[in-house]
C-alpha cells in the first residue's frame, strides 16, 4: 500500500481494496518510526474527516498550518507546545475532502532557511543520505514523502522553501499563483511571499491535492478565486509548447555542473517530446535576490513582533519588567537566522532607510514581474534547474548565510512575481536527486502540471524505494 | 555596513536582547548581507512604481455581521499568566 | 514691555466608530462586558490569523469625510505602525499613512487636514504589585476593545485658543452624533482628544515648538488642560528658555502639566503597507450610499433657521447642536408655522424641563406646545400662566387649553377688575409710585409683583404697566 501514489490510494481506497482506517494506520506507523526527525507531531489515532473525494489519504502538514488542539510552532522554541484553538482554511479544506491530518512536520524556524537546519526542533535528515540536508524550510514535508511516511504533505513556498526541499528530496512540488490558496491560519513568514501547496511523489498527486486546496477565502483578503477549475493531467506530448530558458541566469557561478547536465537532458527530452525550447532574457533576475532578502525580511520584522510573551508561546523574566520580558523571551525564543532575518528588517523599514531598502525592493519586484511578462511574449513556460546544487551535507553552510540564500537563485524570481512554478525530479547527480523547475505566468498551473507530466513520463524517474 | 551601534539600536527598535557575542558577530553577519542586497542601489529604478501586491485585487470587504467569539476561557488557554479574566503582564509604567 | 504670544493649536481626535463589529473581525463590539468575552484569533494577533476590513467602517469613515467636506481618496491604503506595548497584539496597528480615507475639508472655522481609519489598541488595567509577577507591578491586558474601529480626525493648526477648541470639539461632536458614526461619549472613551500646541509672538507666521497634550477626556478638561499648557509655554519663554518637543499629560486635579514619555526613545514606527490587505477602491456605489445616509448637518441646519425661520443665533445653534430638539421644533413647526422664534424659545423652555431627555419621548405632544404658543400669542394666557400649563403638560401631558380652562389660569384682560387691583397695588407700595412719579420706571417692580400675586400671574404684565402709568397721570 506504501508504494502506491495518493491517487492510487484514494482510488484503492474507493474501490474497497484496502479500507481508509487500514491506510491511516499504515502510515501513522510509519510516521511514529520516522527517523529522519520529519516530525513534530503524529495524530495517535485517525482524526475525523469529511466523505469527500480524497477518500481518507492522510495528509502530513508543515508545522506552521495552525491546527486547532494540535501543536503548530512553526518550528520555533517560542512557540513550543503552542496549540491553537483554531484551524487553518487550507487543512480544513482538505479535511472536509478527505484527507484527514497524520502529522505536522519539522520546518525551518518560522520557514525561514532552505536546509532545515534552522529548526528549534532540530534538523531534518535528507532519506536519500542521511548526512545530507532535505533543503528547506518545508524540510520535513519533503522528506515525510521522499521517505514514505507519508501520502503526501502541505508545504508552503516563500522563495523556494516547496520546490527547494522537493528537488533535493526527488520529489514533486508546486508554489501555485500568490492568492490562490488561503493564508488564513499559516504562521506568518512574508505575508506578500507566502503561498501554500502540494509535495507529492508525483504530479498527478500535486494536481489533485492542488485542486482541493484553491478558492477565495473570505479571511484571507489576499485571496481570490482561481479562474480555472485545476484538471487532473493527461497529456503526453508537448507539441507547440514553448519553453523559455533565461541563459544568462543559468550562467552563474554556484551552479553544479551535474545540476546543468541534468537540465539540459531534460530539455533535449523537451524537444523530443515536441516543444520548442527558446532563449529568454530576465534582465533583472540578478537583482531578485538582493530584493527577496530586504522584503522577505523586513515583513517577517513585522510579523514577528507578535512573539512578544504576552498571550501564547515562551515568556522569560516578567518578573524583571516589561521591557526584559520582551527582549529575553525573543532572545530566548528564536533561533540565530530569525534573529538575523528580524535585525535584517527592522534595519530596511527604519526610519532614513527605508527608501533605499524597501522602497527599492519594491520597485525591483515592479521590474521582476515586467521581465516575466515580456518573457512570456516569446515562451509559454520558463524553466531552470529548481536549486543550484543537489542536497549539501549538514552543517556545510551554517556559517555562511549569504551561501545559504543563494540556493534560491532560480526559485526566488517567481515567488517576488507571485507566479506558479513546479519542481519535478529530473535526473541524478553524484546519486542525488535534481529537482526542474518550470514556471508560468498567474494562474497558469494546469499548463504547467500538463507540460510537468509530460515531462515526467518521459524521464521516467526512479524514486526512492519506499515499499515493504 | 553596519557596526555594532547600529545592531543595539536595530535590536532594541525589535526588542531583541542580544549577547556581547551575537552584537559582534551580527555586525559581521549584517554588513555582508547588506553589501549584497544594496546591490540593487546601483538600477536605475526612477518612476517605477512599487509592487506590494502581486495580484490586482482591491475592496475585499467583509459584511458587518457578527462571528462568534472565543469563549474566554479558551482565549486565555496558551497565555502565560492570566487573573482568569485578563492578560497578566508586568506594567509598562513600572 | 512684554510681548503678547498667539496660540496656535491643532487637535487629533480618535472617534470608536459604531459598527456592530470590530475593523477586523466578527467579534462584537461592546461596553461594560467581562474582560476578554469579545476576541477572537484575529483581534488577539494569535500566529496565522488575518484581519478582514470591515465593510461599514468604510462607509462611516466616508460619511464622515463627506460631512466635513474632505477630498475621498479613490484608492486608500492601510499601512502597519509597528511599535511594542502590551496593548497591542500584533506589535504593530493597521493603520492608514500616506494614502488615507479623506484629505481636507473643514468644519465651522477649522480647516481638516485628514481623516483615516485604525483599529484601537486594548485596554490595560493597572493591577499594582501583584502575587504573581514577583518584584514587578502588574497589568491585565482586556482585548474586548482592541480592534474597535476608530476614525482619526486631525485638523490644521487653526485654533487660537483653549475656548476655541472646546467650543469646536463640541460642534465636531454633535455633527458625528447627528451623523449617527459614533456614540462620541468621551467619558467613555468614544471620542478621544490630544491637542498640539504651540505659541509664537503675535502676528508672527512662524510656528513655535508643539508639544502633544494627550487624552484629554472632557469638554472642561480640554479647556483648562489647553489653557494650562499655553500659561505654561508662555512661562518658558518668558523667562528664556526653550519649550521642548514632548508628549505631554494634564492632570486635572491638581491641574499640573507633566511630561508622559520622558524615558522612552524615539519612535521609529517602520511605516510600510499591510500586505495582508489589498487597497480600498472608492466605487461610485459606495459614495452614493455615504451620500445617501449623510443627514442634514448641524452647520447647515443653524444656517437654515437663521436665514429662513428667522431664528436669533442662540436658538438656531442651540435646536441645532441637538437632533431631538431639532426634529422636535420641526414637528411643532408643522403644527404653528407662524412664529418660529416662540416656538423655538418654548422647546428651550420644554428641554430645560426635560434634562438632557428627548422631548419626542416626553408627554407633551407637538401639538399641545403649538396650542400653548397659540394662546400665548392670542394674549389668552401670560407667559407665567403658559409656564404653569407646561409644568402640567411635562407632568401629566393633556391639552392646554382644557388645562387653561380647569385652572382657571386664563388671562385678566383690561377692564374694571385689572384697573382695581392696579388700584390697590399702587396703594399698598406708596414709596414706589413716588419714585414711578419722579421718573423711576423700575422703581415699578413690587407693584406688578402685588398684581401678579393677586391674580395668579394671569395679569398681563404690558397691560399692568399702561395702567399704573395711566393711574398715576404720567
Ligand atoms: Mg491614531
Ligand atoms: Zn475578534
Amino acid at each position: 500500500m506504501i508504494e502506491l501514489t495518493a491517487k492510487q490510494l484514494a482510488d484503492a481506497i474507493g474501490r474497497g481494496d484496502v479500507s481508509a482506517a487500514e491506510a491511516f494506520d499504515a502510515y501513522r506507523e510509519r510516521a511514529a518510526a520516522d527517523d529522519l526527525n520529519a516530525y513534530l507531531w503524529v495524530a495517535e489515532e485517525r482524526p475525523e474527516a469529511g466523505a469527500g473525494p480524497l477518500n481518507g489519504v492522510p495528509l502530513a502538514v508543515k508545522d506552521l498550518f495552525c491546527t486547532e488542539g494540535v501543536p503548530s510552532q512553526s518550528g520555533s522554541r517560542i512557540l513550543e507546545g503552542y496549540r491553537p484553538p483554531y484551524t487553518a482554511t487550507v487543512v480544513r479544506r482538505l479535511a472536509e475532502a478527505g484527507a484527514p491530518l497524520l502529522g505536522k512536520t519539522n520546518q525551518d524556524e518560522f520557514a525561514m532557511g532552505s536546509s532545515n537546519e534552522n529548526s528549534g526542533f532540530g534538523p531534518v535528515r535528507n532519506p536519500w543520505d542521511r548526512e545530507r540536508v532535505p533543503g528547506g524550510s518545508s524540510g520535513g514535508s519533503a522528506a515525510a514523502v521522499a521517505a514514505g511516511s507519508a501520502p503526501w504533505a502541505l508545504g508552503t513556498d516563500t522563495g523556494g522553501s516547496i520546490r527547494q526541499p522537493a528537488a533535493l528530496c526527488g520529489i514533486v512540488g508546486l508554489k501555485p499563483t500568490y492568492g490562490t490558496v488561503s493564508r488564513y491560519g499559516m504562521i506568518a513568514f512574508a505575508s506578500s511571499l507566502d503561498q501554500a501547496g502540494p509535495l507529492t511523489r508525483d504530479v498527478t498527486d500535486a494536481a489533485l491535492l492542488y485542486a482541493h486546496m484553491v478558492g477565495r477565502d473570505p479571511c484571507d483578503s489576499t485571496s481570490l478565486e482561481h479562474p480555472e477549475a485545476i484538471a487532473l493531467p493527461s497529456s503526453e506530448r508537448l507539441d507547440g509548447l514553448r519553453i523559455g530558458v533565461p541563459r544568462d541566469a543559468l550562467a552563474h557561478e554556484g551552479v553544479e555542473p551535474g545540476v546543468l547536465a541534468a537540465f539540459e537532458a531534460t530539455l533535449a527530452r523537451a524537444e523530443e517530446l515536441g516543444a520548442a525550447v527558446v532563449d529568454i532574457a530576465l534582465p533583472h533576475a540578478d537583482h531578485a535576490l538582493s530584493a527577496y532578502y530586504v522584503i522577505a525580511p523586513a515583513e517577517a520584522s513585522s510579523n514577528l513582533a507578535r512573539f512578544d510573551g504576552v498571550r501564547y508561546g515562551l515568556r522569560r523574566d516578567a518578573d524583571e519588567g516589561l521591557l526584559a520580558m520582551y527582549t529575553h523571551t525573543r532572545h530566548d525564543g528564536f533561533g540565530p537566522e530569525v534573529k538575523r532575518r528580524i535585525l535584517i528588517g527592522t534595519y530596511a523599514l527604519s526610519s532614513g532607510y527605508y527608501d533605499a531598502y524597501y522602497g527599492r525592493a519594491q520597485q525591483v519586484r515592479t521590474r521582476i514581474a515586467e521581465d516575466f511578462r515580456a518573457a512570456f511574449r516569446e515562451c509559454d513556460l520558463v524553466a531552470t534547474p529548481t536549486s543550484p546544487t543537489v542536497a549539501f551535507k549538514l552543517g556545510e553552510r551554517v556559517d555562511d548565510p549569504l551561501a545559504m540564500y543563494l540556493g534560491d537563485l532560480f526559485t526566488i524570481p517567481f515567488s517576488l512575481a507571485g507566479l506558479p512554478a513546479i519542481s519535478i525530479p529530473c535526473g541524478l547527480s553524484e546519486g542525488l536527486p535534481v529537482g526542474f523547475q518550470l514556471g508560468g505566468p498567474a494562474f497558469s498551473e494546469n499548463r504547467i502540471l500538463d507540460a510537468a507530466y509530460a515531462l515526467e513520463q518521459a524521464i521516467g524517474f526512479t524514486p526512492l524505494e519506499v515499499g515493504g | 555596513m553596519i557596526d555594532r551601534e547600529q545592531v543595539l539600536h536595530v535590536a532594541r527598535l525589535a526588542r531583541l536582547q542580544l549577547t556581547d557575542d551575537e552584537v559582534e558577530r551580527m555586525a559581521g553577519e549584517l554588513s555582508a548581507i547588506l553589501a549584497h542586497v544594496e546591490r540593487i542601489g546601483e538600477l536605475d529604478l526612477e518612476g517605477v512604481e512599487p509592487t506590494s501586491h502581486v495580484v490586482e485585487v482591491s475592496n475585499a470587504l467583509r459584511p458587518d455581521e457578527p462571528r462568534p467569539s472565543l469563549p474566554r476561557e479558551v482565549a486565555l488557554a496558551n497565555a502565560p499568566d492570566t487573573d482568569g479574566e485578563g492578560f497578566l503582564v508586568p506594567s509598562p509604567q513600572a | 514691555m512684554s510681548t503678547a504670544y498667539e496660540p496656535v493649536i491643532g487637535l487629533e481626535i480618535h472617534v470608536q466608530l459604531k459598527t456592530r463589529t470590530k475593523m477586523f473581525c466578527g467579534c462584537e463590539l461592546s461596553f461594560g462586558d467581562p474582560p476578554n468575552v469579545h476576541t477572537c484569533p484575529v483581534c488577539l494577533g494569535l500566529p496565522g490569523a488575518l484581519p478582514a476590513v470591515n465593510a461599514r467602517a468604510i462607509h462611516y469613515g466616508l460619511m464622515i469625510g463627506l460631512a466635513l467636506g474632505s477630498e475621498l481618496a479613490p484608492r486608500s491604503v492601510f499601512h502597519r505602525k509597528n511599535y511594542f506595548y502590551p496593548d497591542l497584539p500584533k506589535g504593530y496597528q493597521i493603520s492608514q499613512y500616506d494614502l488615507p480615507l479623506c484629505r481636507g475639508g473643514r468644519l465651522g472655522d477649522v480647516r481638516i487636514h485628514r481623516v483615516h481609519l485604525e483599529e484601537d489598541a486594548a485596554k490595560l488595567v493597572h493591577v499594582g504589585e501583584s502575587g504573581r509577577i514577583h518584584g514587578s507591578d502588574a497589568s491585565i491586558v482586556d482585548f474586548n476593545r482592541g480592534g474597535t474601529p476608530l476614525a482619526e480626525i486631525v485638523t490644521e493648526p487653526d485654533i487660537r485658543s483653549a475656548e476655541q477648541a472646546r467650543d469646536w470639539l463640541q460642534l465636531l461632536r454633535v455633527t458625528l452624533r447627528q451623523l449617527g458614526v459614533s456614540d462620541v461619549n468621551m467619558e467613555e472613551g468614544s471620542l478621544r482628544c490630544d491637542a498640539n500646541i504651540s505659541i509664537r509672538p503675535a502676528g508672527s507666521d512662524e510656528l513655535g515648538t508643539k508639544t502633544e497634550l494627550k487624552n484629554m477626556n472632557s469638554f472642561r478638561f480640554i479647556e483648562q488642560g489647553i489653557k494650562a499648557e499655553i500659561e505654561r509655554q508662555e512661562a518658558l519663554l518668558r523667562a528664556g528658555e526653550p519649550v521642548v518637543q514632548e508628549t505631554l499629560h494634564f492632570d486635572p486635579r491638581t491641574g499640573r502639566i507633566t511630561s508622559l514619555r520622558s524615558k522612552e526613545e524615539a519612535h521609529d514606527y517602520r511605516y510600510f503597507p499591510e500586505p495582508d490587505l489589498v487597497p480600498i477602491d472608492i466605487t461610485d456605489e459606495m459614495l452614493e450610499a455615504a451620500r445617501a445616509e449623510v443627514p442634514e448637518l448641524p452647520a447647515e441646519r443653524q444656517e437654515r433657521y437663521r436665514t429662513q425661520l428667522g431664528l436669533n443665533e442662540d436658538s438656531a445653534k442651540l435646536l441645532a447642536d441637538r437632533v431631538e430638539l431639532a426634529e422636535y421644533f420641526e414637528s411643532v413647526l408643522a403644527v404653528n408655522g407662524s412664529e418660529p422664534q416662540a416656538v423655538a424659545n418654548w422647546v428651550t423652555e420644554l428641554a430645560a424641563r426635560l434634562d438632557e431627555g428627548d422631548p419626542a419621548a416626553s408627554k407633551v405632544e407637538p401639538g399641545a406646545l403649538a396650542a400653548l404658543v397659540g394662546l400665548l400669542s392670542d394674549k389668552a394666557i401670560t407667559v407665567g400662566a403658559a409656564r404653569q400649563v407646561l409644568d402640567r403638560l411635562v407632568a401629566e401631558g393633556g391639552d392646554p387649553k382644557a388645562i387653561v380652562e380647569a385652572e382657571g389660569l386664563g388671562a385678566i384682560g383690561g377692564g374694571e377688575e385689572l384697573a382695581g387691583l392696579v388700584a390697590e397695588a399702587i396703594a399698598a407700595n406708596a414709596d414706589a409710585a413716588e419714585k414711578i412719579k419722579a421718573g423711576n420706571m423700575k422703581a415699578i417692580g413690587p407693584i406688578i409683583g402685588h398684581v401678579m400675586k393677586a391674580t395668579k400671574g394671569r395679569a398681563d404684565g404690558g397691560e399692568v404697566t399702561r395702567l399704573v402709568r395711566e393711574q398715576l397721570g404720567l
